[in-house]
């Protein structure tokens, strides 16, 4: 569905190589995740598959199609786009918000009403509450059903999460990332995480692309990552999920001692 | 004095329907003009820098200033080809939408600049075209603060707009001018608190659009579309609700136009008493005639020449003084009777007609008080000289830079310790309250006696002659009426009518009316046509 191929990507003329020669493909219905701190080239790869950047070489394809040949504005029409804090617009309303790529694609009147309100139910935002509701009303993890139900509107394929949910406290967290994986099985979803939580990539994805400044390190399921780690850098992250299991373990045995 | 009352209260509509409609269009052409180019500038922080610098200078220079500057520079145009008139509507609302501009687009960059970034990301994202996204985005997310730019403009191009009268634009600075040069203190106050009562009214409702505006449910519509769609109709709409607009929406005349008989005399008159007694009096005298007539007053010295000349306006009076320098550039005086042909010549010229001398002159002097004079021993102008290092010299805003004054300066040697400026209607009450110890005054001027002044001889003849004279522009030189109306004013009005007329508006608070009516009654006219 999502291919790269010896993608090269660098701002201005002098900086170094954001991301440096990135060969990854994203099956029909996969859920990847791309792992890395920041400034590891994660948040570009991601952009350049919807072409908010395009790389200086190599190619992306989606579809079979190269994204270059494609009108960008249409392109991004057809994939879902989440961010961090959700980007919602402030100005408009909730049921404004989901309808604003439908509206843009000149759907009917009644077809746009009919799917924000499917699409409010299947955030589990109850659209008689939330429809008319703003932004600066939502708690942090109610805009980001917003912000998930939004890039679904138009019924895309293909959805793209930059740290999606990256703001949110840890209980909203899981509960939100357990959706996330029900609706990309439901739907049938291709979809792409960009995360700097391990444990978030590990319990959530089908295989995992670990980034370092700008390299791809290793690309594999969650349970080879952890098993067979191909660098002392991937080592020492999986290490880092492990001591705060062996923490958590620790205080458990004194609990019950 | 109650009928006073109600003519000033029955002239409001017409100056403020002008005022409002010269305020909405300068605001409307700079919204239209300042927030596309900040939409561009806001991306391009390299040029916006300049062009807010070029918008930051342009303010601060003062509105007069800046609204005089504009009646050269349409002037220039017209070389260009360019159909604008230098006079009235055309130069007050180019220098008003300069004035409005600096707010507007200051705070229309600033308010997209200001449009968080990760929203514009994530709206490009999904898919929002350029075009989309400035419309639906930043667009609405600016909006308050480009609104409150609006506001800071609009409040500033009411007041502003009072500056609009000198270059012949009635507007509420019509009565801020007048009831100012007049002393007519009601006046000025109608003006003046009208003024601030449409800027207060403007903005409430200005801030009642944002409210309106912000509270909207969805955001299909721009924001400045909005509130400038409102603008445009408050212009149409409001002058038709307030009467027709005061006449010199001036349209220019035409050659064609100026073959067509005139309906409607335009009479200017410059910036003090002597100009509003005497366009009152025309006025007069054409409304015998069956000729309707309008006023419009407190007009630049060469604002009112020039306007004349293209026939913007119809007629008014002069000096032939004024026109020698101004018009001729000479800066040494000469016999009267050689100023006065050489002017007349020179306007004829430019098809201007004059109507030859109406009997006093108005020229510039130099007067001291009594006791000044006494003490000093002054007579004349020469002696002066011995003293003036130590004595201060008040004269009104023109004479100071004007080549009678060089002239005077140099042929007598005088170096005055210290100069002001002031307006001519405080200068007498200066030098008779002793702030200065001479001043600049006019030999027409009833203060001169009202306050005891000795007016100081030249015998060197550096000052010119100043005959009062109508100048006639192309529209009516030869129309007959205009003729038998005015041509019978020549050499009747004395000097010491005039200065009764004078004294009765600047010290007993006559009206200009009232008292080109008295003056009428007095002189000694001798009617050339049949009734």
């Amino acid at each position: 569905m999502i291919e790269l191929a010896g993608v090269y990507k660098r701002y201005g003329r002098d900086g170094g190589w954001a991301v440096h020669d990135a060969t990854l493909t994203v099956g029909d219905g996969e859920l990847v995740a791309v792992l890395g701190e920041s400034g590891s080239g994660k948040t570009t790869l991601l952009k350049m598959i919807n072409r908010l950047l395009d790389p200086d070489r190599g190619s992306v394809r989606v579809a079979g199609k190269d994204v270059r040949a494609e009108d960008p504005v249409a392109l991004r029409r057809t994939m879902g786009y989440v961010i961090q804090h959700a980007g919602l617009l402030p100005h408009l309303s909730v049921g404004d918000n989901v309808a604003m790529v439908p509206r843009l694609l000149r759907w009917p009147a009644a077809d746009i009403t009919r799917r924000v309100d499917e699409l409010l139910a299947l955030v589990e935002l109850p659209p008689a509450t939330y429809r008319a509701r703003f932004p600066d009303q939502l708690s942090g993890g109610q805009r980001q059903r917003v912000g998930v139900a939004r890039a679904l509107a138009a019924r895309p394929r293909v959805l793209l999460l930059d740290e999606p949910f990256g703001a949110l406290d840890p209980i909203t967290r899981v509960a939100l990332q357990a959706e996330l994986r029900k609706l990309h099985r439901e739907l049938a979803l291709t979809t792409l995480l960009v995360t700097h939580d391990m444990a978030e990539a590990l319990g959530l994805a089908d295989r995992v692309v670990v980034m370092c400044a700008g390299e791809i390190r290793q690309i594999a399921t969650p349970r080879a990552l952890v098993t067979a780690p191909a660098d002392d850098y991937v080592a020492r992250l999986v290490d880092v999920v492990r001591t705060q299991r062996g923490q958590l373990d620790a205080l458990e045995a004194r609990d019950g001692a | 004095m109650a009928s006073d009352l109600g003519e000033l209260i029955a002239g409001i509509p017409p100056l403020l329907a002008s005022h409002l409609a010269l305020v909405l269009v300068a605001l409307a052409v700079a919204i239209a003009i300042g927030i596309p180019l900040a939409v561009v500038l806001a991306r391009r922080p390299r040029i916006a820098g300049p062009v807010l610098t070029v918008a930051g200078a342009i303010q601060t220079i003062p509105g007069l200033a800046l609204l005089a500057l504009m009646v050269p520079l349409l002037a220039a145009s017209h070389g260009l080809g360019l159909g604008l008139s230098s006079f009235g509507f055309a130069p007050a609302a180019i220098a008003l939408t300069l004035y409005a501009l600096l707010p507007i687009l200051q705070n229309a960059i600033t308010g997209l600049r200001g449009v968080d970034a990760a929203t514009v990301e994530a709206a490009r994202g999904m898919g929002l075209a350029p075009g989309q996204l400035l419309r639906l985005v930043e667009l609405p997310l600016a909006a308050p603060v480009i609104a409150a730019g609006i506001r800071t403009a609009s409040v500033w191009t009411v007041g502003a707009a009072t500056l609009a009268t000198p270059i012949g634009q009635p507007c509420l600075g019509t009565y801020i001018f007048a009831g100012l040069q007049t002393r007519n203190w009601a006046m000025l106050l109608v003006g003046v608190v009208i003024a601030a009562a449409l800027a207060l009214i403007l903005d409430a409702i200005l801030a009642a659009t944002e409210r309106a505006v912000s509270r909207r449910p969805r955001g299909r519509v721009a924001v400045p579309g909005g509130v400038l769609v409102a603008l445009i109709a408050a212009i149409f709409a409001v002058p038709r609700l307030l009467g027709p607009p005061a006449t010199t929406a001036a349209a220019p005349v035409t050659t064609a136009a100026a073959a067509a008989q005139v309906t409607q005399v335009r009479i200017g008159a410059k910036t003090f008493t002597e100009q509003y007694i005497l366009a009152e009096l025309l006025r007069q005298r054409l409304a015998a005639r069956g000729l309707p007539a309008d006023v419009v007053s407190s007009l630049g010295s060469n604002v009112v020449y020039d306007a004349l000349r293209r026939g913007d306006l119809d007629v008014y009076v002069d000096y032939s003084g004024t026109l020698w320098t101004n018009q001729l550039a000479r800066d040494r005086g000469a016999p009267r009777w050689q100023i006065l042909s050489e002017v007349e010549g020179h306007v004829a010229r430019e098809h201007v007609r004059s109507l030859g001398p109406l009997g006093f002159q108005n020229a510039y002097a130099l007067a001291v008080r009594r006791d000044t004079a006494q003490n000093l021993g002054l007579r004349a102008l020469g002696d002066l000289a011995p003293h003036a290092g130590t004595l201060a010299l008040g004269a009104d805003y023109e004479f100071l830079s004007r080549r009678e004054w060089t002239a005077v300066r140099t042929t007598y040697g005088l170096g005055f310790g210290r100069t002001a400026s002031f307006d001519p209607a405080l200068l007498y009450e200066a030098v008779a309250r002793g702030e200065v110890d001479a001043i600049s005054a006019f030999s027409s001027d009833g203060r001169i006696a009202a306050y005891d002044l000795v007016v100081l001889d030249d015998p060197a003849a550096a000052l010119p002659s100043y005959d009062a004279m109508i100048l006639l522009g192309p529209r009516v030189t030869d129309d007959a009426r205009v003729l038998c109306a005015l041509g019978p004013l020549r050499d009747a009005l004395p000097v010491d009518l005039v200065r009764r007329a004078n004294l009765m508006v600047d010290h007993d608070h006559a009206t200009p009316k009232a008292a080109a009516a008295w003056l009428l009654g007095q002189a000694k006219v001798v009617e050339t046509c049949p009734p």
